[in-house]
């Protein structure tokens, strides 16, 4: 990451074409995110929301920057920490904490849960709970739109613990063979559940994985939103304009544990605190209000209305009514 | 009308469907350049080009999920994956099972996922116990897919365009001996409807259910029953899940008995499920407890003697009709 201030007066997104209103929307994603998965933790303590909640806190500058360089046209995948890329696709609070809570008013009607958030009309594809299980799908659907005739791309968020399953080289080696318009994003927090990278993969970077495949790849400051953009942007004119995919590793951090069950004994209190210095959002804040994109009143004014959205989603959630009984045999068949 | 072989009417029914519809292709194993590792797909990629027929590493796990994503982006794309055994498409279950049988569920029905997995499978002929063995109970057992089983050219044509135009995951089951096997197909276009089974011989006296391979054995034995004055009905469900439950069920309760013939292991198959349904839905029009010929339950031999031991026969079905029939 480079340091602000170098020679130049300008903001370093200044080449990117980003407007203001596009700026300040990112940072909202972002900071939606945050409060929407602070919330969700309360409700699951609370037992309002079941099972298995895996929160995207830390990360949010990964999935906000790379969606908000995707077209309307465009898919993306996810694993099971999906969150917060079905809010940066512009999933509605409401909706999305609807499903946790299992209610039929929900992004996939209380039958999805947690990890299996869905919106087709928005080429939001899921929301996957088996690691390593959806990339092969992304590049299937990269493989349609490109049979079709048609220059959408798709992207593929996934844990860095993935890249040790079988079946993403599988679909790494045929991305590349068969120019799939593909762009897999490797989320690399540091740990596979609680299991560090080191204890479990061989080899130094990640991305070098990608290399006996010949596939465009590199890394990137996850946890900074305009990098994240700009990386993105590069990745998906290759994949748009020639069908060429590429192993993005973004390099971030979950503040939280693995889930909720997570009582976290494989790392340390400091290197958490550590990781919070480079806050994705409060950084990118600062940065916000150096180029005078925002106000100091401006972003109290989106605070408390961020803090209105989320304490609305849960009322939400809270009155709506779970599925009815008929929807149990509802859809195992088109 | 034509005479032709299974993998001939196979063929036909893959290029009519890609006439009809420039969504459907086909990947898999071999398919393009070497014709098919069973000829199945010949003459296609010459036809149709690199674009709609595609030969695939050897990764079938990567390919059907390749498959399942081309389809659920609902986009007028309808894959055709081949595998080159359904021994192989083990590799690729966490893909059919925990995506493509439930994209659409889990979703609240917003994916529909039109894809026909299609291959051989059951045993063949001493190639030994990784190669040689019948899955269909295993993928009949899963909720959101379709498991289809044809025992004739004419039904392997007809079911196949079915399963093609279908909006659901299709599991086709084909039988590597049967290939060769030839029969009577029309020349005009036809379908034969998903879960639709096949009365393949009438008779009063008992019910014998079979599917793919296992109907030849019980045309055989029904033939040699014949013989003795045992007029015995050949049923075969065709569609697996979901099972012609009401031609199973009219057909036991004129003949008053069953017998079910299947080379897959007997351990929770899918002959358990009928033998079930029979014992429980028409329980006061049998004469006698449902028989049931399975495979051996053990992983397949090499040896001749021991593999033609290991599965069901002519004679191991007489016995199992005269033991309902108390003869």
């Amino acid at each position: 990451m480079k340091k602000e201030k170098t020679t130049t007066d300008q903001p370093r997104w200044a080449d990117l074409g980003l407007s203001d209103q596009k700026l300040i929307s990112m940072y909202r994603d972002m900071l939606l995110i945050r409060r929407f998965e602070e919330r969700s933790a309360q409700e699951y303590g609370k037992g309002k929301i079941g099972g298995f909640c895996h929160l995207y806190i830390g990360q949010e500058a990964t999935g906000v920057g790379a969606i908000a360089a995707l077209r309307d046209d465009d898919f993306i995948y996810t694993a099971y920490r999906d969150h917060g890329q079905a809010l940066a696709r512009g999933m509605s609070a409401k909706e999305c904490m609807a499903e946790l809570f299992g209610k039929v008013t929900g992004v996939s009607k209380g039958i999805g849960g947690s990890m299996h958030f869905y919106d087709l009309s928005k080429g939001f594809m899921g929301g996957w709970g088996i690691v390593g299980g959806h990339p092969p799908l992304a590049a299937g659907t990269a493989f349609a739109t490109k049979y079709q005739g048609r220059d959408s791309v798709t992207i593929c968020f996934m844990g860095e613990a993935s890249t040790n399953q079988g079946v993403v080289h599988e679909t790494l080696n045929m991305a590349e063979l068969w120019r799939l318009p593909v762009i897999f994003i490797t989320e690399n927090n540091g740990y596979g559940m609680g299991t560090a990278i080191s204890r479990a993969m061989a080899g130094e970077n990640l991305y070098d994985k990608a290399a006996g495949y010949l596939m465009n790849r590199g890394a990137v400051n996850g946890m900074d939103v305009i990098d994240m953009y700009r990386e993105m942007k590069k990745a998906i004119h290759l994949a748009r304009t020639e069908f060429r995919p590429t192993f993005l590793e973004a390099r971030t951090y979950r503040y939280r544990g693995h889930s909720m069950s997570d009582p976290g004994q494989y790392r340390t209190k400091e290197e958490i605190e550590e990781y919070k210095k480079k806050d994705p959002i409060e950084t990118f804040a600062k940065e916000l209000l150096q180029w005078g994109v925002l106000t100091e009143a401006a972003l109290e004014r989106m605070e408390e209305e961020i803090k209105t959205e989320v304490q609305e989603a849960v009322e939400f959630a809270d009155a709506s009514p779970q599925p009815p009984l008929e929807m149990l045999h509802q859809n195992v068949y088109a | 009308m034509a005479i032709l072989q299974i993998r001939e009417a196979i063929n036909q029914a893959i290029a009519e469907e890609m006439d009809r519809d420039p969504g459907v292709f086909i990947m898999g194993e071999e398919v393009a350049q070497y014709n098919g590792a069973y000829k199945v797909t010949q003459g296609l990629w010459k036809k149709y080009g690199d674009k709609r027929v595609i030969d695939t590493p050897i990764t079938e796990a990567g390919f059907a999920g390749i498959g399942i994503g081309a389809a659920m982006a609902g986009i007028g794309v309808r894959p055709i994956v081949e595998m080159m055994t359904w021994n192989f498409a083990i590799l690729a279950f966490d893909q059919i099972i925990n995506h493509a049988a439930k994209a659409r569920y889990m979703s609240a029905g917003q994916f529909k996922v039109p894809i026909v997995f299609r291959g051989p499978n059951g045993p063949a002929h001493m190639l030994g116990a990784q190669h040689s063995q019948a899955l269909e109970s295993m993928m009949a057992h899963v909720p959101g897919l379709i498991v289809m089983t044809p025992s004739t050219p004419y039904d392997a044509k007809g079911m196949l365009k079915s399963a093609i135009r279908d909006d659901n995951p299709v599991i086709f089951m084909e039988s590597e001996l049967m290939y060769g096997q030839k029969g009577e197909v029309p020349d005009g276009e036809y379908l034969i409807p998903v879960g639709k089974g096949d009365i393949k011989r009438e008779g009063t006296d008992v019910t014998i259910i079979a599917w793919t391979k296992m109907v030849a054995v019980a045309l055989k034995a029904a033939a040699e029953l014949e013989k003795e004055g045992i007029s015995a009905e050949v049923l075969d469900p065709r569609t697996l899940r979901p099972l012609d439950e009401e031609l199973i069920i009219a057909s036991v309760k004129k003949t008053n008995r069953a017998v079910i013939v299947e080379d897959s292991w007997p351990f929770a198959s899918v002959g358990t499920e009928i033998a079930h349904r029979i014992h429980t839905i028409a329980f006061d029009h049998l004469d006698a407890p449902v028989e049931k010929i399975n495979g051996a339950d053990v992983p397949m031999p090499y040896a001749e003697n021991l593999e033609h031991e290991a599965m069901p026969s002519p004679e191991k079905v007489i016995a199992a009709v005269k033991r309902v029939l108390y003869r």
